[in-house]
């Protein structure tokens, strides 16, 4: 049987398209009247719901999801015969949109929705993951697995929002959410860079205590500060000049509060840092073959806190935008595990901003669609469409989207 | 020739390092304790509300240390104060004996079970479905066949990242954590769906059968139920199945070194699965035995923190079976006096979290303590559970 | 005239060995001094020492007549000095340039030169007459051209002298012979040259003056024109050791093991092993040499069931064990020492005696249904180190707590006295003792004689040469040829080695 048929990563995926289309188009065909008609409507810039759209797209739902599924297949077939660049990644990528965007159109059937208004919703759902996949980057491309970021989110939401209560102001907050972040990272860069404990269990920690300390934290610090009357407000939107009324560009990355933005700007930042700069030369090599980057004179040690210190910083802004942007608010838990889509975001994205910002997108979409389907009469519980981001996450770990490989030096403490 | 040299004899337990492990378990609790006991002078000044904030004087530290007083006096007395207070702790305990065997057997095969929380969620869900969903059963049948259901969805929910893991890589950490919140959303579907209770306004399951119930061992006044027993007799029964069985031997050396364990005709995805399983059954277990003993029906899903207190209390017990015993009864005194200290004091239950975190510190990081403590470093190597996130 | 470098009376120690014992030495200027000894003889110690990887606990260096502190590589490379590593320091995922300038980057701005990078690596390559591909990742290349990169690397730093740490292990000879000319090159342009090595032949060919290290100890030095291999060896091993095994001739029966067509991927999912066929008969001993690399280790662990297969059969006495699991291959009969015995051959935290039984552990007598038996454990594991000497307190003391020698010699223990038909041994003798290594050495031929085919596997020319009844020479994951023990020569073994076939009828894919 070794010559015949095997069941490869690209024919898994391949048949899952298949399997996927089909079902889709089955599910839908059976459930929705041929006649109905999905409407997705584009709005204007900063539009006020009595104005007019800027456009209305009817689609008429069975066929236009049999399109989809036809695509799919054809994409299917495409990468099953295995010629040419290896797309496989690219289609399991795509697989997941057309799904979601499947069901949104399943959902709306007989309805209209603001289009621009997800995708808006979907860059600003990204953010807390896209921040949360670069301190993973940062770590990880200097050789330290850092599975804490959930922890340190959950931090910094709750340092920032104890010191917006007491400032008045959230901006404080902010910048305490990423000193927090970066404060408390330190014990797991001590832990795993210091004492050389196994990573896993030093990030597992971080989580652990954060749990702990940001629970005690709103029991004793908190609440008797609002009943007190403290109280506060979210980081304000900030329409950029001209930019934000551009349809539909406009509204989805030129209207956004100040985390969203900073994540924005950070993935090129990021990039750029990370493969045209020394820094950046030294940080990959060290994540790589330390060793090496030692005998040509680097501080391995010094490099690995500094990074491990900057991720907790971006994982802190990370946690601002759930206390300080999202909504003025802290509660237990709030983070609710988008710490850990973060590192699968990361892993899709191969360990490049960019590449992590299209895995925080794949998640946000499936959060914003969830969110959008709310409104509806749908058939699905609520429940399975707040599985999704979990689900992926598994399916992202689990290889069959990818299996790129991580730096080679994770993991594994620098011994001189 | 055929004078044979006087065999040495087979060591049974290693005693120095028992010791030795017993007692850096114990400094760290003691360590976190005190830790624990500066949070609260720090915060319990800032934090009553009868007093102005920036006003630091003699009053206030004396007032912060009476709370502190109160604070681990009502945890003590919570805990151990009277043959009730006692016999709860011995029913907190059970869960986290269960529990904490759970962690224990993923550590020794090299695998780091953090989703305790939502393997004990699915088998509370089956166990209290079975115990309900027969009526006129006789209890021999029907309070095993609802325990067996807790175990068994218990061990599904654990198989599938043992089994991910070892065949695709995709590391058990994330994994069994993503399983916690799909378990929790399936769950509020399945309660709020499927499986309501009519009769009721909130969202649970119905009673579970008089006989699926486990039996409380001395009478109604004292909650402590049979779960308890099964408890015990289970870390036996997974210090026999670790160390004196082929089972055992193959989930330790697929543990102790993978690559020579395939050499040695060992799979290790079988072991993976098998191990993660076993772990995730525990968990089912300990979330049937308290559905089945105590609660007897289930709410929307309870997140007790279970999940990461069995992992301090596998670390606790150097994941030795026998030691999850007493690791166990210590957290449970911790769990069950913590209502008490909060009533004294004033002290946010969350303390205990923190308490958890430093012991977890301590314990995994052990140098700390040797290093605090001035005990000697231990030899050998340090257990490694990572091996990055490929396979 | 001052030496370039001085070391005066160096001596480091690390727990339980002694590893630079009062160590002496000078470097001329324009001068390749060789540095000769066994493994384990402190040669790597010492370098690192002068790299600043490690501090001496005694002792002082001397660079150009002053004494001077070496702290760590950057000092080493501010003194002039650079270093090319046995295992290369280079990062497989980086450019050819970007290695090189990894320290000390070329920057615009804030950003990276690449351009200027790049060519500065192309004007030190033409100098020296190093050819390499300035922005090809480092993972591509091959060995040869990594080595390049890492001279450069040196280079680039301004290092006058260069260490160049065992750098023949893992070339092919022909390859060795392209470093020699670069070597000489250095030399001609005023380079100080230390060589480390443990192979005489080279030593004698490229060094201006030799000095030999044994036990950490500096036991002498000799200019080559007045040495001879055997002199080197005797102050090398320090008494005449030969590494001849007494043993008769061979009477070879039916094939034990026929591999046909066989293709294993290696980890980056390329052919390591290309279409290789092969045949081991009953008691004889069939030796596969070759340079590391070359898929001796994927062909190993695809007849174990370790690896999986690609296409080809691998037969095992008549059973077809293609992609078959460890445990049938085991249970089919064959024995595996492997090459890395601490990865796969031992649970080191285990006692010895759970070693002992690591493949046997679930049959009786050792275990009755799923319940082991531990005093039949421990009966073998008493009656085995006995039998095959393993020096232990205790046959339940962890194996983490046996030298080298003892330890291979409990993997020894156990695949020897199962019922084997095939023994694969891989490496067996890497890194012992020579007293084991002629006690590993006089089992194996027993297992032969006894009628076990035997697959040896290692890359030591003298211990093929010294066992094998025929030679299998492995390139690029094929047999090139198979010669009878008898009619092999270094030279002739060499040349295969490094890919040349004398009959140009045979094409050998690049």
């Amino acid at each position: 049987m070794s010559e015949g048929f095997r069941l490869d990563r690209r024919r898994i995926v391949a048949l899952a398209g298949i399997v996927v289309a089909l079902a889709l188009f089955g599910i839908v065909s059976s459930q929705v009247p041929g006649d109905q008609i999905s409407t997705l409507r584009i709005t204007y810039a900063n539009a006020r719901p009595v104005d007019p759209p800027l456009a209305d797209i009817p689609l008429p739902t069975v066929a236009t999801v049999g399109v989809v599924a036809l695509l799919l297949i054809a994409g299917a077939l495409y990468i099953m015969r295995g010629t040419g660049r290896d797309l496989t990644s690219i289609y399991a990528g795509v697989l997941i949109f057309a799904t979601i965007f499947v069901i949104l159109i399943w959902a709306i059937s007989g309805s209209r929705t603001d289009i621009v208004d997800m995708l808006a919703r979907m860059v600003r759902l990204a953010t807390p993951i896209a921040l949360g996949a670069l301190a993973g980057i940062l770590c990880e491309r200097s050789g330290i697995i850092n599975i804490a970021i959930e922890g340190l989110m959950l931090t910094g939401a709750c340092v920032g929002f104890i010191a917006a209560l007491l400032s008045g102001n959230s901006w404080i907050g902010m910048l305490i959410a990423i000193l927090g972040g970066g404060t408390i990272v330190m014990v797991h860069a001590i832990l795993s860079i210091r004492f050389k404990i196994d990573q896993i269990i030093s990030g597992t920690v971080i989580n652990i205590l954060a749990v702990g300390v940001t629970g005690y934290l709103r029991a004793n610090v908190i609440l008797p500060l609002t009943s007190a009357g403290a109280t506060g407000s979210t980081l304000a939107a900030i329409p950029i000049p001209l930019l934000s009324s551009i349809p539909v560009l406009g509204p989805i990355f030129f209207n956004h509060r100040p985390v969203t933005y900073l994540m924005l700007i950070l993935i090129p930042l990021m990039h750029l840092l990370l493969f045209r700069t020394a820094w950046g030369l030294r940080t990959r090599a060290i994540g790589e073959h330390p060793r090496a980057a030692d005998t040509m004179g680097i501080n391995v040690i010094g490099l690995r806190y500094l990074n491990v210190f900057f991720a907790g910083m971006m994982a802190g802004l990370a946690g601002a935008w759930f206390s300080l942007e999202a909504s003025f608010n802290f509660d237990d838990v709030m983070t609710n595990g988008r710490g850990f889509i973060a590192l699968a975001a990361m892993i899709f994205g191969k360990w490049t901003p960019f590449g992590a910002l299209g895995g925080a997108l794949i998640f946000s979409s499936a959060d914003a669609l969830q969110i959008k389907i709310q409104g509806f009469d749908f058939a699905l519980p609520p429940q399975f469409l707040q599985m999704l981001p979990y689900v992926i996450t598994i399916i992202v770990l689990a290889g069959i989207i990818g299996r790129p490989r991580p730096p080679a030096a994770i993991g594994k403490p620098y011994e001189k | 020739m055929t004078t044979k040299p006087e065999s040495p004899p087979r060591p049974g337990i290693d005693w120095r390092g028992l010791a030795t492990s017993l007692l850096v378990s114990l400094l760290a609790i003691f360590s976190a304790l005190v830790i624990g006991a500066g949070v609260i002078l720090v915060t319990s000044g800032s934090a009553s509300p009868n007093r102005s904030p920036g006003v630091c004087d003699a009053v206030g530290e004396i007032q912060s240390v009476y709370v502190l007083c109160k604070a681990y006096g009502g945890l003590f007395v919570g805990a151990l104060g009277n043959p009730r207070a006692i016999a709860n702790t011995l029913v907190e305990a059970t869960p986290y004996i269960l529990a904490g065997l759970a962690v224990a057997l993923g550590f020794k095969c090299g695998l780091f079970n953090i989703g305790a929380e939502g393997q004990i969620i699915m088998g509370s869900m089956a166990a209290a479905v079975a115990g309900a969903m027969f009526v006129g059963l006789p209890m021999i049948i029907h309070l095993p066949l609802a325990l067996l259901a807790g175990v068994l969805s218990g061990a599904l929910w654990g198989a599938v990242p043992g089994f991910l893991r070892a065949r695709t890589g995709a590391h058990e950490v994330i994994t069994t954590i993503m399983l916690n919140y799909i378990a929790i959303r399936l769950i509020d579907y399945l309660i709020k769906g499927p499986f309501r209770d009519t009769s009721s306004s909130a969202p649970r399951t119905a009673f579970v059968a008089e006989e699926a119930r486990l039996p409380f061992l001395f009478g109604p006044d004292y909650r402590l139920h049979a779960g308890f027993l099964i408890a015990l007799i289970m870390a036996f029964v997974i210090w026999w199945l670790l160390n004196k069985t082929t089972i055992g031997f193959e989930i330790r050396t697929v543990g102790a070194n993978p690559d020579a364990a395939q050499y040695a005709g060992m799979s290790i995805t079988r072991n993976f699965v098998l191990a993660m399983a076993i772990s995730g059954g525990l968990a089912g277990l300990a979330g049937a035995s308290t559905v089945l003993g105590l609660e007897h029906n289930y709410k929307a899903a309870f997140t007790g923190g279970y999940g990461f207190d069995s992992i301090a209390i596998a670390l606790l017990a150097s994941s030795n079976p026998i030691g999850i015993i007493p690791a166990a009864m210590f957290w449970g005194a911790l769990r069950n006096g913590a209502g008490l200290m909060q009533l004294e004091s004033g002290i946010s239950i969350n303390l205990i979290n923190i308490i958890q975190a430093l012991v977890i510190i301590f314990v995994a990081a052990d140098q700390i303590v040797r290093w605090i403590y001035r005990l000697p470093a231990r030899r050998g190597t340090q257990t490694t559970l990572t091996r990055g996130w490929g396979g | 005239m001052t030496p370039v470098l001085e070391v005066r009376s160096i001596t480091k120690r690390f727990p339980g060995v002694l590893a630079n014992d009062k160590v002496s030495f000078t470097l001329e200027a324009g001068e390749i001094h060789a540095f000769l000894g066994e493994n384990g003889a402190g040669k790597s110690t010492l370098m690192n020492i002068l790299y600043g990887l490690y501090a001496p606990d005694e002792g002082e260096i001397l660079v150009r007549g002053e004494r001077v502190a070496i702290h760590g590589p950057t000092d080493a490379i501010r003194l002039g000095l650079g270093m090319v590593h046995q295992h290369f320091m280079l990062v497989p995922t980086l450019t050819v340039a970007e290695n090189v300038m990894l320290g000390t980057e070329i920057t615009s701005g804030l950003l990276l030169d690449e351009k200027q990078a790049n060519r500065r690596v192309r004007e030190l390559s033409e100098q020296y007459g190093l050819t390499v591909p300035p922005d090809a990742l480092v993972q591509n290349l091959p060995v040869g051209v990594q080595q390049r990169a890492e001279i450069i690397k040196a280079l680039y730093r301004g290092a006058e002298i260069l260490i160049l740490d065992e750098p023949t292990a893992v070339l092919t000879p022909q390859e060795a012979d392209d470093l020699f000319e670069v070597i000489k090159v250095l030399r001609a342009q005023g380079k100080s040259i230390i060589f480390i090595s443990h192979k005489l032949k080279e030593v004698l060919a490229i060094a201006d003056r030799i000095s030999v290290l044994r036990r950490g100890r500096m036991v002498g030095s000799a200019l080559p024109q007045e040495s001879t291999e055997e002199s080197l060896a005797a102050m090398m091993v320090g008494r005449d050791v030969t590494l001849t095994v007494d043993r008769g001739a061979a009477s070879p029966g039916a094939a034990v093991l026929a591999i046909d067509e066989l293709v294993v991927l290696d980890d980056r999912r390329q052919r390591a092993v290309d279409g290789l066929s092969l045949e081991v008969r009953s008691g004889e001993v069939l030796g596969i040499a070759g340079v590391q690399g070359n898929g001796q280790t994927e062909l190993v662990e695809a007849i174990t069931g370790l690896r999986p297969t690609e296409a080809g059969h691998v037969i095992l006495a008549g059973t077809d064990l293609t992609g078959a699991s460890p445990r049938r291959v085991l249970d089919g009969g064959v024995a595996h020492v492997p090459e890395d015995r601490h990865r796969h051959g031992l649970v080191l935290s285990y006692p010895i005696a759970d070693n002992m039984v690591l493949s046997t552990y679930l049959r009786p007598p050792y275990a009755h249904g799923v319940v082991i038996d531990d005093a039949a454990i421990a009966a073998n594991a008493e009656r085995l180190v006995e039998m095959f000497d393993v020096r232990t307190a205790s046959a339940h003391a962890p194996a983490s707590t046996l030298s080298g020698g003892n330890q291979q010699k409990v993997v020894v223990a156990r695949e020897f006295t199962r019922p084997i038909k095939l023994l694969i041994a891989s490496q067996p003798t890497r890194g012992l003792d020579v007293g084991s290594i002629e006690f590993i050495h006089k089992n194996i031929i027993q297992k032969r004689d006894e009628g076990v085919g035997v697959l040896l596997v290692s890359a030591e020319l003298d211990e093929i040469l010294a066992l094998s009844d025929r030679i299998a020479v492995m390139f690029k994951g094929k047999i090139l040829a198979v010669i009878p023990a008898e009619q092999a020569t270094r030279h002739g073994l060499g040349l295969l080695m490094a890919g040349v076939v004398e009959e140009p009828a045979d094409v050998i894919p690049a």
